[in-house]
């Protein structure tokens, strides 16, 4: 208990406080209490408009970093540009401004991984789990295949993954079969197929613990239940949407619960395969915590990220348990 | 009930195409690890990439160890696995045996604080705990006793902030409550203290729960990446997944030694494999355990 406390609560409690000071890692200052300033940087987010009167490319980006340069006095003093579109004249142009650009991009990645492998995973589990509850032969050895990667560490996989993924790798030799025109490409290194290639290998590797989940619950149903519906003479689908699916209500719940938390700390997969890039497409929250903080040794700063991790992630579990429960 | 034949062939066909999808990656690894890097790029285009054919040897296995302190590494790994499973199971238990036996305040509470635990990932404390271990007190006992701050580079803080965890004295105060009170009540009529009753009664009869939580957290300990990497600079006490960095930052100039990397995945990957294979039984239903919890 003493050491849960030291190792679980301290590190929490240290993160809610450490979020307000301006902490290094290894500095022989003490850490000062910097208030939301952390915060402020994180969230900061605006729209400007900004015109010009000369036709030099460049000039538009300059009206910007007046605005933003140190000192400038602006509200926009400090921030970086998210994203940006310019007039077809090139004279005027709006802006989406943000504390820490990086931020919103993690942001961004990661909650579209989250929202794809979620449904997918879980998705995906429960078809392998029906299998291999069904009585067809082989289903332990069709068991164990599924649950291998699950076994294998998650840097081997991602180190195998990046191989197979490369421009002559298995991966694209595989789609060439299939596809003669297929022209083969470095998925890591395309910014659309970047994320997209990491989430097909992260659903390859943690789908088999989930059907096992899901297989857990399958065999809580009694076989009665089963009967009577096979007795009311129900085809295979009725009996899925009457008997099955009500009975695996918890485990829904629960499966739902753990690959969203899980997709939100993406990580290895990221420091194995990418760092973040190709132009910042797959950086994802945790490995922007990770990169300030011990990198750049702004554990403060990091901390903050971490909050605003925590923040997220207690919040998506509350609302699947009150939404899944509503539908009752 | 019969099930149609095109419903069962529908089965079948999607088993089969499934364990392609999931066993194909993890051959070709295991293949290659015996081929040198000219002969996996010259097998990539067909079949051959998943057979042991052609010029197969062990000498990426050797060409790994030369390259990396490999014995080192996975010595490591299995002594950092073993202290945490053989602590952690020792101090878990014994938490929830008393939050599962005895008769104290605030026992609702200890436990309800537990399963709030288990929702915290191990991500978001991950920065802050390194701030913390980095500034805990520290003996060293080189050249006499020293007193330093900071757990950086130690086996300590490999294995000590791991070591109490909330899903594991959840599962034994789970398991617990199963084993009839009167058991323990005979026992204390026969004088025995509670740490006899934790040792002669709960412990024999909470195998499974053992087995569970041991498995549970030697894989994670196990596979630890984002900590190691975090906390630990000297080589002497790097885990195995961190040595696989070495393969990418010392690139040679031919650049990467695939086979190299292949084998000591291999290496560090097909012993827990075979493991699993072998306590097939045990380990899914420690798995489907933990998910009773939702």
């Amino acid at each position: 208990m003493v050491l849960l406390l030291i190792f679980l609560v301290t590190p929490v409690l240290l993160a809610f406080g450490l979020g307000f000071t301006n902490a290094k890692l290894s500095s022989p200052k003490p850490a000062e209490i910097v208030g939301i300033s952390n915060f402020e940087k994180l969230l900061k987010f605006s729209k400007v408009e900004v015109s010009t009167t000369s036709t030099e490319p460049e000039a538009i980006y300059a009206e910007v970093r007046k605005l933003t340069k140190p000192g400038s006095g602006t509200p926009y003093e400090g921030m970086s540009i998210l994203r940006g579109s310019i007039a077809s004249d090139g004279m005027s142009g709006s802006f989406f401004l943000a504390g820490d650009p990086l931020f919103w991009k993690s942001l961004r990645n990661t909650v579209f991984f989250a929202v794809i492998v979620a449904p997918l995973q879980g998705g995906l589990a429960l078809l392998l789990a029906l299998l291999v509850n069904s009585r067809i032969r082989g289903r332990i050895f069709f068991r164990t295949v599924f649950f291998l990667p699950v076994v294998t560490s998650m840097v081997v996989v991602s180190i195998l993954w990046l191989f197979m993924y490369q421009e002559y790798g298995l991966a694209n030799n595989f789609l060439n079969f299939f596809l003669p025109n297929y022209q083969p490409k470095n998925f890591l290194a395309d910014t659309s197929t970047a994320l997209p290639a990491i989430i097909f290998m992260s659903v390859w590797q943690g789908v088999g613990f989930h059907m096992l989940i899901w297989l857990s619950g399958l065999q809580t149903i009694p076989a009665e239940q089963y009967e009577a519906a096979r007795v009311d003479g129900a085809n295979g689908l009725q009996v899925f949407r009457h008997v099955t699916w009500p009975g695996l209500r918890n485990t829904f719940v629960f499966i739902l619960v753990t690959i969203t938390i899980a997709a939100f700390g993406l990580f290895t997969q990221i420091a194995v395969m990418t760092q973040g890039g190709p132009l910042d497409s797959t950086t994802t929250i945790i490995y922007h915590a990770f990169w300030t903080g011990t990198r750049k040794q702004m554990i403060g700063y990091s901390s903050a990220i971490a909050l605003i991790f925590f923040i997220i992630v207690v919040t998506i579990s509350l609302l699947q348990k009150r939404l899944t429960r509503e539908r009752d | 009930m019969k099930t149609s034949p095109i419903v069962r062939g529908t089965q079948y066909f999607f088993s089969i195409g499934m364990t392609g999808v999931f066993a194909f990656p993890l051959i070709f690894m295991i293949m290659s690890s015996f081929k040198d890097k000219y002969q996996i790029f010259e097998d990539l285009r067909s079949w051959r990439a998943f057979l042991p054919v052609g010029d197969v040897s062990f000498e990426q296995y050797s060409n790994a160890f030369d390259r990396t302190p490999v014995f080192t590494f996975l010595g490591n790994s299995i002594f950092i696995s073993a202290m945490v499973v053989i602590l952690g199971l020792f101090v878990n238990s014994l938490c929830a045996f008393a939050i599962a036996r005895l008769n104290f305040k605030g026992r609702g509470v200890m436990l309800g604080f537990l399963i709030a635990t288990l929702i915290v990932p191990f991500e978001t404390i991950a920065i802050p705990l390194l701030y913390l271990v980095n500034r805990l007190p520290r003996i060293k006992v080189i050249d006499g006793i020293q007193f330093t701050t900071g757990w950086l580079n130690t086996y300590s803080v490999q294995i000590i902030p791991f070591i109490a965890s909330g899903f594991s004295v959840f599962l034994f105060v789970q398991y617990f409550k199963t084993i009839p009170r009167e058991l323990d009540e005979a026992a204390i009529i026969d004088g025995a203290s509670f740490f006899k009753i934790y040792r002669t009664i709960i412990v024999p009869l909470s195998g499974p729960a053992f087995a569970t939580s041991a498995i549970i957290t030697f894989l994670a300990t196990w596979n630890a990446y984002l900590w190691p990497v975090m906390v630990v600079q000297s080589e002497r006490l790097r885990p195995v997944q961190v040595g696989l960095d070495y393969f990418f930052a010392s690139g040679t100039d031919e650049g990467m030694a695939w086979g190299q990397i292949m084998a000591y995945s291999t290496l560090i990957t097909v012993p827990i494999l075979l493991v699993f294979i072998f306590f097939q039984r045990a380990f899914v239903a420690s798995v489907a355990s933990s998910g009773v919890k939702g």
